[in-house]
């Protein structure tokens, strides 16, 4: 690890006068940071400590009725906030699907939506990144990139982004709330991560110094709650990220589909939300016929980035499955084995 | 009296035990509560005056030659002491490309400027910060002339190794195979492929050496701590009564923890160089190379089978991999020797080079990949001949070892498989693959194999010694790496003194003490625990002694009849009211104390006359979703037979463990290698799956009664890692019963179920 400066501001204002220092980081939980800066992955020469700011670690129901979730807040706090809970299962579903109990209780909202890929040429420093160092090429092409990403990839990157969180918040319509030295902007969750391009370095919109201060659901979001789920295959039943994950949110009415809302994770260079799928579903019956062809819509850009083909049809039925998951109905309470293709339809006896 | 534990941090107390029991009790760990309170120290927690940190830069090549350090840059960083380098490097006083003492292993000590695989110490920093020695390590910055990686397994040219595993024979013949297959009415020709495994102990590897003139302390996990005085004394030229090793706990072994390894003599070297303690531990990506790992094998099988179901022939060949500068082969095919009746048996062992760090020992080292092929090999052969997975076992039974004809010392492996399949409901399983679902419409599966592990034994040294107030010390140098050592065997040396655990203090994991033997090849409580009955005993016999000679005691002249020991007391063997308490013999004898000693080791007599194994059966229940190919273990019974169990909670913790490790061989662990550059890519726990507590939803384990006259005086065989054996079989076979697809590739994967489901 680097020698680093450590900064601990008392405002938001003094937090975003700090980052501009070329080299700065933002530190929240650091679950993520730490390790990277640890592996000599990172190496900011600023750390700005933002776990002692106030008022960012909230969740609250604005005038407008969306709901508001401040940067600081827990992962774990926010999965078991019976209140939110209700209103975005398929959101707390997906946050207890991630990473391990230690780490849910740590991580923060803001710090999920930054965190970086798990590309594990990424991670390794003798490894060619254009990531980690631009211009110096990819040894994910052609090397071990079986987990890697089948949409969204270019030339220069085709590592995946890891969040489960990330993609209900994408199908929901999430808006990032965002602060620099020019003031206060919202971009939504679906703009504010950016394709590799020939620039995977640059990996949101955020610009030097700015951050994130809250992600907020619209109202009209909580309207999905009662056909929301999210479903995640992995290769072992916890603390693994996504071979392939979707969120579907339906609202169904007389046996019509009135609107959908897909997105997915485990197969893009960023969250993925599929609009063609959802419109495939927009006024169908739901069942399985229609459930497929939104599948077959959601992958028809895909294609397989090295030994990653069986991605597209695996993703194609994480999709369909998700679907008839939503369409059945949110479970009552929380599965067991949140987001597990073994979470029962109950919630019960899934785990003895 | 207190019942401590002594750690290299002074005496604390140890968690409440349950008196009024001893051997066969279900004692909860002495050491538990130390453990959850983090008072328990382990060799990182040791921090003495004056230490420094070390840390080494690993080669990111798999082959070539170091062309430049920037030890300049390193140098500078603020806080770095020393930056070793084979420039630099002191002299060591043997050649660590020989092997001049037991289980010695060539390892890399900064000898030169080659690296001849991923991960190896190409130099060692020391600093007063870790952070600062991390840094500096980074900064050395190395360039590389490097060859291409030979890391293929399948494109490089096998050769016959001399041994395998620990010195053993290469190959085994009985019978004629050819003339077996030829006359079977069905065959089974089929090539198994395991994978590079890793220990991954929750401790790293980690030492902090302390040198006074030329007497060495190391606090370091270590599974054969006096055996290792004089190895790590070799490395320095020092006999082995100059270095002292602390090793009151280890965070897991596995086999990996009692071969000594290059960081280890070069954080010594660096002490010695400098004068203060140094402390190295190893990052978690660096217990992928210099520390040993389960060698891939691929394992061809064939078998023949008459038409009543017996075996008319079985060979084995395995193909296990090794470094380029070692040979440490798998010996797979030794799964095959001692466990299904044959007339024709071979077992053969080649071995391929590969720019890797040299495989090592690891839990049920050629017993875990070889049973993982063997049981799916069998299961392949009960369907080609139409009969249950478990009827086709119990015709194959073999009553006499197969390999070497010789009668089995004990052997309730039938108990095992009529109480396990019992257990599990076996008798409903549909013979036809692809028959349950369950009710959300996933395939269900049931198969089994069969568990197997030699009751090994080394030799022990124990000391006992009962004071005049009726307590007693017993000592020996064993080793806790996690399986309940500290209980079990002081469990075992109270029964030898007639003490209530209570009475009895036991210090353990000292090189100091008596030889406790290595802990290792599940033998530790039999060697140990014999060792440290006998040291009792011995004492109980000197104390009768004392009291049938001595006219005033109630057991004057009681010599022919006998005395008997408990509670503190001795009896008249023929009349329990004349008794006299252990104090009182001493009192009048005017003794402080009585000390005996005992030593554990297999009698050569025995182990030349019988064969000498435990035995289980392992029934699986696997689910499957068919469209996503998420597998899951959703029940796992057990049954093991393995002679006296001293200790049943923590017996069955042990098999448990095992056992999980059979999920993760079966489904989750392999080392994933960049075939370019060599490296391992998932060298960290996040990607190197071991099954987590959600992987592992239901376990049953069943302790079969079995009493073994043979194996040493106390019956004692062991259950460290039996538990392996079996499962990955029975789960694999359960993968096949539930898709009808036979996947033979470990571990096996959502990739694998999804093609193989479409290849169907």
């Amino acid at each position: 690890m680097n020698l680093f400066e450590y900064v601990r501001p008392a405002s938001i204002a003094e937090a975003v006068a700090a980052a501009g220092e070329p080299g700065s980081a933002y530190l929240g939980a650091g679950t993520n940071l730490l390790d990277l800066m640890k592996g000599g992955v990172s190496r900011p020469s600023r750390l700005i400590d933002l776990t002692h700011l106030p008022d960012l670690g909230r969740i609250e129901t604005s005038p407008d009725g969306s709901t508001r979730i401040g940067a600081l807040v827990k992962n774990s706090a926010l999965a078991h906030d019976p209140d939110f809970a209700k209103r975005f299962p398929a959101v707390a579903e997906a946050l207890l699907s991630g990473a391990s109990a230690q780490l849910r209780n740590a991580a923060t909202v803001g710090g999920n939506l930054m965190q970086r890929t798990r590309c594990s040429y990424f991670a390794d420093t003798a490894s060619a990144c254009n990531r980690r160092e631009p211009g110096s090429g990819c040894d994910a092409i052609g090397g071990e990139n079986r987990s890697h990403a089948v949409l969204g990839w270019s030339d220069h990157c085709i590592a995946v982004h890891p969040s489960d969180f990330c993609v209900p918040l994408a199908a929901l319509g999430a808006i990032v709330e965002i602060e620099g030295a020019d003031g206060r902007r919202k971009v939504p969750l679906t703009d504010f991560h950016r394709l590799p391009g020939d620039t995977p370095e640059k990996e949101t919109v955020l610009e030097a110094g700015e951050m994130i201060v809250a992600v907020s659901l619209p109202a009209e979001a909580a309207a999905f709650a009662g056909h929301q789920r999210y479903l995640k295959v992995r290769e072992r039943t916890s603390y693994a990220f996504a071979l392939a994950s979707a969120a579907a949110a339906l609202r169904i009415e007389n046996g019509t589909i009135l609107e959908a809302r897909i997105a997915l994770g485990g197969v893009a260079t960023k969250p993925w939300r599929s609009q063609a799928a959802e419109a495939v579903l927009t006024g169908a019956a739901p069942g399985r016929e229609a459930f497929e062809k939104a599948a077959e819509a959601a992958f028809a850009e895909a294609r397989p980035s090295g030994d990653n083909a069986y991605k597209i049809e695996l993703g194609k039925r994480v999709v369909a499955r998700v679907l008839a998951m939503a369409a059945a109905g949110t479970p009552e309470r929380m599965p067991a084995l949140p987001a597990s293709p073994f979470a029962s339809e109950t919630g019960a006896k899934a785990h003895v | 009296m207190s019942d401590t534990i002594e750690t290299p941090s002074g005496a604390m107390p140890a968690s409440r035990t349950r008196f009024g029991s001893n051997s066969g009790q279900p004692m909860t760990r002495r050491d538990g509560v130390l453990k959850v309170t983090g008072g328990a120290t382990f060799a990182a927690d040791n921090h003495p005056e004056g230490m420094l940190h070390a840390v080494y830069a690993a080669a990111t090549i798999s082959r070539g030659r170091v062309t430049s350090l920037n030890v300049d840059a390193a140098r500078a960083h603020p806080g770095v002491v020393e930056v070793l380098t084979p420039a630099n490097r002191p002299p060591l006083a043997i050649d660590p490309d020989t092997k001049p003492y037991p289980f010695a292993f060539r390892t890399e000590v900064l000898q030169d400027d080659t690296v001849r695989y991923a991960g190896q110490p190409i130099a060692l920093v020391v600093a007063e910060t870790l952070e600062s020695a991390t840094e500096a390590a980074r900064l050395l910055s190395p360039t590389y002339d490097a060859s291409p990686a030979r890391i293929d397994f399948d494109t490089v040219e096998p050769f016959d190794p001399q041994a395998v595993g620990v010195g053993s024979p290469p190959t085994a013949e009985k019978g004629d195979v050819e003339a077996g297959l030829a006359q079977a009415s069905h065959r089974v020709d089929a090539r198994y492929e395991t994978p590079g495994q890793y220990h991954n102990a929750m401790e790293p590897h980690a030492i902090v050496a302390t040198w006074d003139g030329d007497r060495l302390t190391l606090d370091t996990p270590n599974q054969a701590i006096v055996m290792s005085t004089g190895s790590f004394g070799a490395w320095f030229g020092i006999p082995a009564e100059n270095v002292t090793i602390r090793s009151p706990f280890l965070g897991g072994g596995f086999g990996s923890k009692a071969i000594i390894v290059g960081p280890q003599i070069l954080t010594i070297l660096a002490a010695k160089m400098l004068g203060r303690p140094v402390k190295l531990a190893l990052r978690r990506d660096q217990m992928y190379g210099p520390v040993g790992h389960r060698g891939a094998t691929r394992q061809e099988f064939r078998l023949g089978v008459d038409a009543d179901g017996h075996l008319t022939a079985l060979d084995h060949l395995t193909t296990a991999v090794t470094s380029t500068f070692e040979d440490f082969i798998e010996p797979a095919s030794n799964a095959s020797h001692d466990l299904y009746a044959t007339p024709a048996l071979s077992s053969r062992h080649k071995a391929v080079r590969l720019d890797i760090g040299t495989p090592g020992p690891m839990r049920a080292p050629g017993e875990a990949s070889g049973s993982a092929a063997l049981e799916s090999a069998i299961d392949e052969a009960a369907l080609v001949a139409g009969l249950d997975p478990l009827e086709f076992r119990l015709r194959n039974y073999a009553e006499t070892d197969p390999a070497s004809g010789k009668p089995f010392s004990a052997k309730a492996l039938r108990e095992c498989y009529a109480e396990g399949a019992e257990r599990f409901g076996w008798s409903k399983r549909p013979l036809e693959p692809r028959q349950m679902r369950d009710e959300a419409g996933r395939l269900v599966g049931w198969g089994m194999g069969t568990a197997l592990f030699p009751a090994s034994m080394f030799q022990a040294n124990a000391t006992a010694t009962l004071r005049a107030d009726g307590t007693a010390l017993v000592e020996t140098a064993g080793a806790d790496m996690g399986q309940g050592a500290w209980t079990a065997l002081h469990q075992i040396a109270a029964d030898g003194l007639g003490l209530d655990i209570g009475s009895v203090e036991f210090r353990s994991g000292h090189s100091g003490l008596p030889d406790g033997g290595i802990a290792g090849g599940s033998g530790h409580t039999a060697t140990a625990g014999n060792a440290l009955h006998a040291a009792g005993t011995d004492v109980i016999a000197k104390l009768a002694d004392l009291a049938t000679n001595d006219e005033n005691s109630p057991l004057f002249g009681a010599g022919n009849v006998g005395v008997e020991a408990r509670d503190g007391r001795l009896y008249r063997a023929d009349d329990p009211d004349r008794s006299q308490s252990y104090g009182e013999i001493l009192a009048r004898a005017g003794l402080a104390e009585i000390e005996g000693a005992g030593q554990g080791g297999r009698d050569p007599a025995s182990a030349e006359e019988r064969a000498m194994f435990s035995h289980g059966a392992v029934f699986a229940e696997v689910t499957i979703d068919p469209d996503l190919g998420q597998i899951r273990v959703t029940r796992l019974v057990g049954a093991f037979a393995a002679g006296r169990i001293v200790n049943p909670r923590l017996a069955t913790s042990q098999l448990y463990g095992g056992m999980i490790w059979g999920i993760g061989f079966a489904l989750h662990e392999e080392a994933v290698h960049d075939k370019r550059s060599g490296r391992i890519m998932n060298a960290n726990l996040a990607e190197y799956r071991v099954p987590v507590n959600a992987d592992v939803p239901a376990m049953d384990v069943i302790l079969v009664d079995e009493h073994d006259p043979h194996v040493n005086p106390l019956g004692i065989k062991g259950v460290g890692e039996i538990g392996i054996t079996g499962t990955v079989g029975a789960i694999a076979n359960a993968i096949w019963h539930a898709t009808g697809v036979r996947f033979r590739r470990f571990p096996i994967n959502i990739v694998d179920l999804l093609e193989g489901a479409a290849a169907r």
